[in-house]
């Protein structure tokens, strides 16, 4: 009886447009609190620690799955030193005698790292940036991992640093580092014709910078390489060579209904995107030289 | 005539280096060991430059050779200096330091 009467009660009160509740007490009573969303997960440490034996279980369970993966791979590849084998013969016969024409590269090492392996040195620059990135989170220096002590004794170093003249370096550095840049400049935009290349140029860049920062001292490089600049030139760079590469393998690898022109052999502005790549390159080895110079001296960028 | 000269030169040069190369592993202090290696940056790699500026081709040849002395002739000493200026600072061992030991 209470029942219908409360379901006619409930149909009329819907009807009438009144979203009516029944036995509002009971239901306020009952109700749970809404849940407050934590956007921001953080790991439970108990639950961790009891988790311990599932976690060594599943190292173990995925490093033998990738062991495996990779020795069947092995066990596939060709015998090595084989004289029958396609990289004996077929793959440096096409690379020898169509390289130039394929890539417009005269330097063929840039030909065939930037663009037949174009994708390995992709990943090559990606770990260099990883690798700033991850000593960045072991050796930068902020109030949570420097005590008082360490503290007092680096701002000691700096005051002894800042005292010191250091002359005669200054006076080389002065002379040295333009001439050691320019000649990494000339390295990389060189690097489809003669030796060299994104590589080693960047290197030489580096080398250069980091004369720089010794004579000068790390608060004048600051005046022009910060950490953002440092992030940007590298992500900036790490994208470009993304979406140069996409395009050529999007476009299917091989160079059909690819619109960038090759250009004459020879000519500065010639090799379709080996040129840009290998800027790109330069600039993330250069930056990735100085990064870890800076980070294992001062602790910054 | 002119491979002969430049042979010679050539030679000095490599024996020079050679002997450099005894003196740091032979020398047993750093300032000892830095005018052993000193040596061959600076008389080691002239001698040889002459020798291959003798046997160069045209201008640009030679005037890389030039350079390549030049650059040699900045950062090495600058580098040996800054060396020697962090053993002075660092190293208080007066009897290493005065009589070799």
């Amino acid at each position: 009886m209470k029942e219908e009467k409360s379901f006619w009660r409930k149909l009329n009160a819907w009807i009438n447009g009144e979203e009516a509740l029944i036995h509002a007490d009971e239901y306020i009573a009952r109700r749970e609190q809404p849940k407050k969303r934590q956007w921001l997960k953080r790991p439970n440490v108990q639950q961790l620690k009891a988790n311990k034996g599932l976690y060594g279980f599943l190292c173990v369970l995925i490093s033998v799955v990738f062991i495996t993966i990779m020795l069947l791979v092995v066990s596939n590849l060709p015998t090595f030193g084989d004289p029958m084998d396609p990289a004996n013969n077929e793959v440096m016969e096409r690379y020898l005698e169509k390289g130039i024409e394929e890539t417009g590269a005269i330097n063929f090492v840039a030909g065939m790292i930037l663009d037949y392996r174009a994708f390995d040195t992709f990943g090559e620059s990606n770990v260099l940036f990883l690798a700033v990135i991850c000593v960045l989170m072991l050796l930068k220096r902020d109030k949570k991992n420097i005590s008082e002590a360490e503290d007092k004794e680096i701002t000691e170093d700096e005051m002894l640093d800042a005292a010191d003249h250091k002359s005669i370096l200054k006076v080389g550095a002065k002379y040295l580092s333009p001439l050691i840049i320019l000649y990494g400049i000339y390295v990389i935009l060189n690097g489809h014709l003669s030796p060299g290349g994104g590589f080693s140029g960047g290197s030489i860049i580096g080398a250069g910078l980091i004369l720089y920062a010794a004579a000068n001292g790390h608060k004048k490089m600051q005046t022009f390489f910060t950490f953002k600049t440092f992030t940007g030139i590298s992500v900036a760079c790490l994208l470009t060579y993304c979406g140069c590469k996409s395009y050529s393998f999007f476009t299917g690898a091989n160079h059909v209904g690819y619109a960038i022109p090759k250009g004459t052999p020879g000519d500065i502005l010639s090799a379709g995107f080996i040129l840009p790549l290998n800027i790109c390159v330069g600039l993330i080895v250069a930056a990735t030289m100085y990064g870890f110079y800076a980070l294992f001296t001062k602790g910054d960028i | 005539m002119r491979e002969i000269i430049a042979g010679i030169f050539i030679c000095m040069g490599t024996i020079v280096f050679a002997l450099s190369l005894l003196g740091i592993y032979r020398l047993k202090y750093v300032m000892n060991r830095m005018h052993a290696a000193a040596m061959g940056d600076t008389m080691g790699l002239g001698l040889m430059v002459i020798g291959l500026i003798i046997l160069g081709h045209d201008v640009f040849h030679i005037a890389k050779y030039i350079l390549v002395i030049l650059f040699f002739w900045m950062s090495s000493p600058i580098a040996s200096h800054m060396i020697g200026k962090v053993e002075m600072l660092t190293n208080k061992d007066y009897d290493e330091r005065v009589h070799g030991k």
